[in-house]
């Protein structure tokens, strides 16, 4: 048993003081105030309470690349920044189009994992764009989405059908925007950086083509979709307008999109590159405000880690992606609940209520007899992120030095706590 | 005695006071250059080692002739740029080079950057020979010096650049240098070749030659990649060369003494006509001249402080 006493708890009605009570699994009691039982109590007075965050965008690099990171070292990296279920991308190699691809997935969470992992199978089979996979046996086997993320589908007819197929099993296709074409040899984003740095550059264009292209494919065919990491203006006005039509569109942005701009890619810094590209400040306010009104629905990580090889090389041979779990968190705190972009409910929604619908997950939030996914969130905390702390096997990320405000302090998955003090429980090291 | 930095990786970060110093360097060594016996002992025990990743032949002769002018050890290698991809590092053959004691590593690559992350892990000092669309600061030294030579100087020198700005470090490093040291830029393109928010760079901007090149000291030809046709860049090379080629009649509308200027190979008939290169406005001998000059002093700069451990950064 585990008594939460005094902390605040985040529902998508407010914020409320109330001590909550776990035994095993679940959430046996909430009240006003439950007397101290004989087992251990955390005290979370001051203190922000939230169910589990849900991450419905990362690579856990496994298999193929364990390298970078594993499902051990990626699902501590994700618990200790508040995640306790996350949904792995299907770049891995192999390539996770099939079932036995996902039945890997899912034995290898749970005999090296500290929470849930999700999989993800893909669109096409190897990523290839050519031939649909096998939707229903996947899902029939635990995949909750469908995506070729890293690639675009760039054939028309066969988004069009991925659409329709994914619908028929009540499937997710998360889409990755990209016109490859107008990319071409592009590394950072099209602006005043890409020319006073001498590289070229990835217009905005590349994504927002594909956006209108998948919101134009959905409302056609009645299907739904859900746009990956969006960066752009222009992204967020389509799906504005499409939203507004009733288009069945969500769509998802990573925190680096809503705080970094392209200036972090100058000098050649490869930790700043990502795909897409960092964009411009006025991107990044179109971000937030997208974010406040709801056309974004979810803030996912992207967690996208690579080795010191991989980047500690030339930009244009360096892989693009920064790792993301340990930092998600905190700095969407920091840019934007300490800056009244959002509020409490709004942080719960974007990183746990909205992805939950997308993926259809239980929402149960944290309530009597819902499984007993925690985190303890200290508000306050000040501190400034170090790369070489984090739990991930990888360390590339711009945000060295950055000054967050707001830590995870615990992270209970299923009643067990994986993080202790803002620190891996011993248990789980 | 001036400051002077660890490498040389382009005129973006030089200060005006760094450039005027080697400008002002290399008009010694330009003297140098010119007398009957031209060996010195300036760079006697230092060691210059040229990685080409790109083919190259006047940049890496230029650079090679600049060290034996001035005593140095030199060595170049070329390594085809296939093999970037193929695992072999560009840290570890620099580190390597470096453990083989060379004072100065020169190297052109084809990537933007890569001289940047060469210099950050050897101890010798790196000059950028040219590294993807990014910069060429030595070009564009001694395009500078060769303006400065004739007209005496840079401030307030009218110069039109012309031709494909997007994909030419050329531009680039002349755009950053030429702003720096007082002179006012121009830049004529058709608007494909031109990269965004090039006015920020401090140029302006046309895509009318004609109106470009008007009452100018210096015009400047950039070289056009046969391919940027079939990539849908430019119509044709017959359409380029009527529109934004240097020919007689658009000559006349420059100042009377103006220098026509391309740092080479140059297509005639595309870029420049053959009757204006061979004209007396044409300074492309004398910038080849001036290459080597320029590339000496910048060797005998980065060399000078006695151990290569105790140059300043
Ligand atoms: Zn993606």
């Amino acid at each position: 048993m585990l008594l939460i006493k005094n902390g605040c708890i985040v529902t998508d009605e407010g914020v409320f003081k109330r001590d909550i009570l776990v035994e095993g699994q679940r959430i046996k009691m909430i009240a006003d105030k439950i007397d101290d039982q004989e087992c251990e109590i955390i005290d979370a007075s001051g203190k922000m309470v939230l169910p589990g965050f849900v991450d419905m965008h990362c690579h856990l690099r496994d298999p193929g690349y364990e390298y970078k990171e594993d499902i051990y070292t990626g699902t501590r990296s994700a618990a200790k920044g508040g995640f306790t279920i996350v949904a792995c991308m299907p770049n891995t190699d192999p390539v996770i189009d099939s079932k036995a691809m996902i039945e890997y997935i899912k034995a290898k969470s749970r005999t090296d994992g500290v929470i849930d992992v999700l999989p993800i199978g893909a669109i096409t089979r190897r990523l290839e764009g050519k031939r649909l996979t096998d939707m229903g046996e996947l899902k029939e086997h635990g995949a909750v989405a469908v995506s070729d993320d890293g690639f675009s589908v760039s054939n028309s007819m066969i988004m069009q059908n991925a659409l329709l197929y994914a619908k028929t099993f009540g499937l997710p296709v998360i889409s990755h925007c990209e016109d490859t074409q107008l990319t071409s040899e592009g590394l950072i984003n099209l602006g005043r950086d890409s020319t006073f740095f001498g590289m070229m550059g990835i217009s905005k264009a590349a994504e927002e083509i594909m956006v209108a292209r998948d919101v134009i494919l959905a409302e056609n065919t009645g299907a739904s979709v859900h746009i990956a990491h969006v960066s752009t203006e222009g992204s967020v006005d389509i799906i504005r307008r499409a939203k507004q039509r009733g288009v069945h569109v969500t769509c998802e942005t990573a925190p680096h999109y809503f705080s970094l701009d392209s200036s972090y890619a100058r000098d050649f810094n490869t930790d700043a590159k990502v795909n897409p590209p960092l964009r411009e400040k006025s991107d990044i306010d179109a971000i937030k405000k997208g974010l406040r009104e709801g056309v974004i629905d979810v803030i996912a990580t992207d967690h996208a880690p690579h080795s010191e090889d991989e980047k500690n090389i030339e930009f244009q041979l360096a892989k693009p992606g920064m790792v993301g779990f340990e930092t998600a968190v905190p700095v969407a705190l920091t840019e934007l609940l300490h800056k009244n972009m959002l509020d409490w409910t709004d942080i719960l929604n974007k990183f746990y209520c909205n992805p939950c619908k997308i993926l259809n997950l239980k929402c149960d939030g944290i309530s009597t007899q819902a499984v007993a996914d925690i985190i303890i969130i200290d508000p306050e905390y000040r501190y400034e992120i170090k790369t070489e702390e984090f739990v991930s096997k990888s360390k590339n990320s711009p945000y060295q030095g950055y000054k967050a405000k707001g830590r995870i302090l615990y992270t209970i998955n299923k009643g067990r706590i994986i993080v202790r003090d803002g620190e891996l429980d011993r248990e789980v090291i | 005695m001036k400051y002077m930095r660890k490498d040389l990786l382009g005129l973006r970060e030089l200060t005006f006071e760094e450039i005027d110093y080697i400008l002002s360097t290399a008009e010694l060594m330009k003297y140098i250059l010119l007398q009957d016996v031209k060996k010195t002992p300036h760079l006697n025990g230092k060691s210059i080692v040229s990685i080409f990743y790109e083919n190259s032949t006047r940049t890496k002769l230029s650079f090679d002739l600049a060290a034996k002018y001035l005593s140095a050890t030199s060595c170049s290698i070329s390594v085809s740029s296939s093999s970037v991809n193929k695992g072999e590092t560009l840290i570890d053959t620099g580190k390597t080079v470096d453990a083989m004691a060379a004072d100065v590593v020169i190297i052109r690559h084809p990537f933007s950057g890569a001289p940047h992350i060469m210099a950050k892990n050897v101890e010798a000092s790196v000059i950028n020979a040219g590294d993807g669309v990014n910069e060429h600061p030595t070009q564009a030294l001694l395009d500078m010096f060769t303006i400065k030579e004739e007209k005496g100087t840079l401030n307030g020198i009218k110069v039109a650049v012309v031709g494909d700005i997007l994909h030419s470090r050329v531009a680039r490093s002349n755009i950053w240098g030429l702003t720096k040291m007082g002179a006012q830029v121009r830049v004529a393109a058709p608007a494909t070749f031109l990269p965004p928010d090039i006015e920020d760079m401090g140029v302006s901007v046309y895509y009318d030659t004609d109106s470009a090149i008007k009452d100018v000291d210096v015009v400047m030809g950039l070289r056009i990649q046969r391919e940027r046709q079939k990539e849908g860049f430019i119509g044709s090379a017959y359409e380029y060369y009527r529109y934004y080629g240097i020919n007689q009649d658009r000559l006349k509308l420059c100042k009377k003494d103006a220098l026509v200027m391309h740092p080479g190979p140059v297509n005639r008939a595309v870029e420049i006509d053959s009757k204006v290169l061979s004209s007396e406005n044409s300074m492309v001998d004398q910038q080849v001249t001036n290459g080597v000059a320029v590339r000496m002093a910048l060797l005998y700069l980065l060399t000078r402080k006695g151990s290569r451990k105790d140059v300043i950064n």
